[in-house]
């Protein structure tokens, strides 16, 4: 019987309930450190893992033409004071399938740690997968976290991931996200970072529009504060005809915190277009005083329009 | 000051909120001079001009947005000076502002921001009195996604929400469709039963339909009184102030 008692405490800290992703109808796959701790599939939905001193690799597969209903949830974290976390994970959505796929990442208790995530995730034609990971943080700040993606987005496929990290401390966050997108397919990227103190924040994410008709958008939204920095690169490459792509930067920055953005915009194909916005500063003054209007005190307006923002 | 009245608060009126010799300038540049003007309990006082005249930054000024600080002169609500009051003090103290282009938001639905500040409410009536469904809106994002009118409904929605004692309105209909006009007019009607408003409006029948109106030019008041005194004197591109050159050009 598995130990799922350290899921459960985790869970609790931040308001969390995990029988969700314990329910026998899902598939999940759940790690502790280097240990396999819970693996089960779901009709369609196949799950290899083998773990050892050298990390956990997994194997994901959605059978072709298979419509998941529940989400299948990723659970991985550290329980220890201090550790390291290494994953190679091979994702691949079979034709026409379609799963939500949720990774909750638990890092509350550990004061140094490292977790790294590397995938290889390949949507078939028509296939659609939407992604959402979503880290909770204690409060040293002594966590690196490095998630990497490869990903291939088959001709009318749908990919879609949103990487959210505003529960406590960031640490060192490095996300290096890579796409390339066919014919008629489409990526969204979506990151919610919120870094306090000393945080040190750098997110890297690349969409290739490389098929006729492609859709990218890569939306960024990056709070910083005390001492944190954040370094912000949007590339997209429009690289064939009717290709759009857009690239949309937030960064809210305050007391000594440093942000910077750069949007890389490239078109190789005439038909191709895309587009980008950054902004880079406090809180907007028109929403700040909208909100005070309706009573809040100035830290109130700000802590709301942030939480928004990362929401 | 003319044609017909200087006397800025009818007679017996409890004064709410009073403007007394009220000077705004940036960089030593007067933006507004000398503004004098009342708005009693009760009341609706329409605020009329020309685009740049100065009122939506006499607006700004009573509500205590930043950059707005008084040059000159004091503003006093319910009696007690609040020129010096921050923002959120001022609405605290039931000064309530629909702004002409309201803020948009990520991560804040329509629902969450009626109840900001007014936990009391009942945001799908306030909906509902400005011609919105609240099964269509009280979940929706207050963000991009709406159109300016909808957006604008919300923010007088806003404003009945709060119920506040004095509530500015900058411009309620622009950006309402035609048919709808009528509808908003409830809506300001209903926020002078609720307490007083101050209106600007370029719209005729929504400043006739006001207790007293003044207006402005070139950040003065060059015509206090009855609406229809003047709306007239609006209309005879008459202004002492500037010979209609600049308020009716």
């Amino acid at each position: 019987m598995p130990d799922f008692a350290p899921l459960y405490d985790a869970f609790r800290q931040f308001g969390g309930n995990p029988d969700p992703l314990l329910a026998p109808d899902a598939a999940h796959l759940i790690a502790y450190g280097h240990q396999l701790v819970s693996r089960q599939t779901a009709p369609g939905v196949s799950i290899d893992a083998e773990a050892g001193e050298r990390g956990v690799r997994a194997r994901v597969t959605v059978e072709a033409g298979r419509i998941v209903p529940q989400p299948v949830h990723l659970c991985f974290g550290l329980f220890e004071p201090f550790g390291i976390q290494d994953i190679a994970l091979e994702m691949v959505m079979g034709e026409g399938s379609e799963a939500t796929f949720w990774s909750h990442c638990l890092f509350t208790l550990p004061e140094k740690a490292r977790h790294t995530m590397d995938a290889r995730i390949e949507l078939k034609p028509g296939a659609r997968l939407t992604q959402n990971e979503v880290h909770y943080h204690g409060p040293s700040g002594g966590i690196v976290v490095v998630p990497k993606a490869r990903v291939r987005v088959g001709e009318g496929a749908r990919y879609r991931a949103d990487f959210s990290l505003v529960q406590g401390r960031v640490g060192m966050l490095a996300i290096d996200y890579g796409i390339e997108v066919a014919a008629r397919g489409t990526a969204e990227l979506t990151s919610k970072v919120f870094g306090h103190r000393t945080d040190d924040i750098a997110i890297v994410e690349r969409i290739s529009l490389d098929g006729p008709e492609a859709r990218g958008l890569i939306k960024t939204r990056v709070a910083v504060e005390d001492d944190a920095q954040a370094r912000i690169v949007g590339a997209t490459y429009g690289n064939a005809a009717g290709a759009r792509g857009h690239v949309d930067c937030l960064e809210i920055v305050r007391g000594r915190a440093v942000a910077s953005a750069v949007p890389e915009v490239k078109v190789s194909h005439p038909e191709a277009k895309v587009t980008h916005e950054a902004a880079i500063g406090s809180v907007d003054q028109r929403q700040l005083e909208a909100l005070m209007a309706r009573g809040l005190s100035p830290e109130e307006a700000v802590d709301r329009i942030i939480l928004g923002m990362l929401q | 000051m003319s044609p017909d009245s200087t006397e800025d608060t009818p007679r017996g009126a409890v004064p709410l909120l009073e403007l007394l010799d009220v000077g705004f300038a940036v960089a030593g540049k007067p933006i507004l001079e000398g503004i004098r003007l009342t708005v009693a309990a009760g009341e609706m006082h329409a605020l009329l001009g020309r685009n740049g005249a100065g009122k939506s930054t006499l607006a700004e000024l009573i509500m205590g947005c930043a950059g707005h600080a008084l040059t000159a002169g004091a503003i006093r609500f319910a009696g007690e000076p609040v020129e010096t009051l921050p923002l959120h003090e001022r609405a605290r103290r039931g000064i309530a502002l629909a702004w002409q282009e309201p803020a948009r938001f990520e991560g804040l639905t329509v629902g969450d921001y009626l109840r900001l500040g007014a936990a009391e409410a009942d945001p799908a009536a306030c909906l509902r009195q400005v011609g919105l469904e609240p099964e269509d809106y009280l979940s929706r994002q207050l963000d991009r996604t709406l159109s300016g009118g909808e957006r604008k409904r919300i923010e007088l929605a806003g404003v009945l929400a709060l119920r506040p004692r004095l509530a500015i309105l900058d411009e309620p209909t622009s950006g309402i469709d035609f048919l709808s006009q009528e509808e908003i007019a409830g809506v300001v009607r209903a926020l002078r039963r609720q307490g007083a408003v101050l209106l600007i409006t370029h719209q005729e029948s929504l400043a006739a339909d006001a207790d007293r109106a003044s207006q402005l030019c070139g950040g003065r008041i060059v015509c206090q009184g009855t609406p229809a005194a003047v709306i007239a004197h609006y209309k005879t591109r008459n202004c002492p102030r500037c010979d209609g050159e600049r308020c009716h050009a």
